[in-house]
């Protein structure tokens, strides 16, 4: 079970290096946000398999701080990042 | 070689590689997109070496609130960036890649040359747990035997704020720090915020209390909370109180003033300042962690607020 | 008994794996932002959820147990705000490619 469980932890980590490679390509910041994203879902995966593996029951909590953290990425970049400027000072969505 | 070797040596490549492109690549934005993401892989090393504590606060720290700091610090700089000055020179650029290598080779000269096994006081800390009856070694070490350091530390969180609150232009001081978010009510921040941010008061309350025995404390717990006092700011459901608050001020200094009162009474009444009576040991340990996990969270949440830039007076929409 | 529960953890394990290759190979493949979004939320809700679906049996406790699921809620939580955030935006900045 274990070594099964860390390949899965590998795989998932390879997935996370491709999903890197697309916060290089962009094009758009919106896309690489949205690879933040993947890499923070698959990072939350990736903490829970990793901390039955190695036997750390506290990765869970870990894992769930990320959960809880998730969004701040984005929302940050909804209210600052595009609002002000791709936008071209047309206020963001949220912003009315 | 092992399916956990190959693990571990992808684990290192990944962050190394991303570590490096952070550093080369030319835009702002997508070097700090990068640093999160690098944030979150260095949280799964620290559980990989055991350091869950270590991990906890990168998640409760990377994940929030430094995520949110540096996005809008990136934002800024690209309106500035076509006003910069041209690249540096070759000199300059030349000297700083110098002073970077001999600061990589220090490191990882001092890391090789470590005895092994490595000198620690890891055992001791264990075995003196009894002596304030906390399990969790990471908490015994902070409130106990090395207090001072963390006193000090609250101390700086203290000096932070005066640092960032000294930039106020004078027509502002006493009011209100940051911009006033203003978002739909009905939208879709405004709902996460209502929903979320009961969850994130539990998940920060849990964390800093399971910190007595198991990895969690107050500066994590701390931090979660302000990263939902934050969501809930730029939700603008709430409003960051003016700087010219007694009560607000008052919450900025408790942790150190809690924790230099209780240090003095041992001074008076015990063996030596910051020493606990063994009895006593828990509930005060206890009692000033409840303070500074407020004072943690309303500092790292004004912090990231910025300096006071609007009046006193209450938003009227 | 043990037997079934890994098991059950090694099929559900693997098929959230598979959606996270999924969602990485559509955010690398697919043509412009929005389709982005929709490969996205797949590894998000699915990919994650049957991961947490996997560890379930190989849960110690009840509470961690619960934890592992408010996990996923939360992850479905982050997962549906974070769409409609960066859809409205990436309309509204016009860099839909």
């Amino acid at each position: 079970m274990t070594e099964f469980l860390t390949a899965a932890v590998g795989f998932i980590l390879a997935m996370l290096a491709l999903g890197l490679v697309s916060i290089l390509r962009g094009p758009g910041d919106a896309d690489r946000v949205m690879a933040t994203q993947l890499i923070g879902t698959g990072g939350i995966a990736a903490l829970l398999l990793l901390g039955t593996v190695a036997g750390v029951p506290a990765a869970v909590d870990v894992a769930l701080t990320l959960a809880l953290l998730a969004t701040f990425a984005s929302i940050a970049f909804v209210k600052k990042g595009l609002s002000r400027f791709e936008a071209d000072g047309t206020a963001s969505t949220e912003n009315e | 070689m092992s399916i956990a070797t190959a693990f571990e040596i992808m684990l290192a490549a990944v962050l190394l590689g991303l570590g490096i492109w952070t550093i080369v690549v030319r835009e702002t934005f997508s070097a700090t997109v990068g640093f999160v993401a690098y944030g979150l892989l260095v949280a799964l090393i620290w559980v990989r070496l055991d350091a869950a504590d270590v991990a906890l606060t990168e998640a409760a720290i990377g994940g929030g609130l430094s995520g949110v700091l540096l996005l809008g610090a990136a934002a800024r700089l690209r309106d500035a960036e076509p006003m910069a000055e041209a690249a540096p020179g070759k000199l300059l650029r030349a000297t700083a890649a110098a002073l970077s290598v001999l600061t990589t080779a220090t490191l990882a000269g001092t890391v090789l040359l470590l005895p092994d096994p490595a000198p620690s006081l890891a055992p001791a800390s264990v075995a003196n747990a009894w002596a304030t009856g906390l399990s969790n070694p990471v908490t015994n070490v902070l409130m106990a035997f090395r207090a001072m350091d963390t006193m000090l530390e609250k101390v700086v969180l203290v000096l932070a704020i005066v640092g960032v609150w000294s930039l106020a232009p004078d027509s502002a001081w006493g009011g209100r720090p940051g911009p006033r978010h203003r978002a739909d009510p009905y939208g879709v921040l405004a709902f996460l915020a209502r929903l979320l941010s009961p969850v994130g008061i539990v998940v920060g309350i849990y964390v800093f209390w399971t910190g007595a025995n198991h990895p969690g404390g107050a500066f994590q717990g701390g931090a979660i909370l302000a990263s939902m006092w934050l969501l809930a700011t730029m939700a603008g459901l709430a409003d960051a109180p003016p700087v010219s608050s007694r009560p607000l001020r008052l919450i900025l200094v408790a942790g150190s003033g809690l924790f230099l009162i209780v240090g003095l009474a041992g001074l008076l009444f015990g063996a030596a300042f910051l020493s606990y009576a063994p009895a006593l040991a828990k509930p005060l340990i206890l009692g000033i962690e409840v303070a500074m996990v407020l004072t943690i969270a309303t500092t790292l949440g004004l912090l990231l607020s910025g300096a006071p830039e609007r009046s006193a007076e209450p938003w009227a929409p | 008994m043990s037997l079934v529960r890994d098991m059950i953890s090694i099929a559900a394990v693997s098929a959230g794996a598979f959606f996270f290759l999924a969602g990485t190979v559509g955010l690398l493949r697919f043509p412009d932002t929005l389709t982005r979004l929709h490969a996205l939320t797949k590894a998000d809700n699915l990919g994650l959820g049957l991961v947490v679906l996997g560890l379930l049996p190989q849960a110690d406790s009840l509470r961690d147990a619960l934890k592992l699921v408010s996990i996923w809620l939360l992850g479905l939580l982050a997962g549906a705000t974070v769409s409609q955030l960066i859809a409205r935006a990436a309309r509204q900045g016009g860099s839909i490619r």
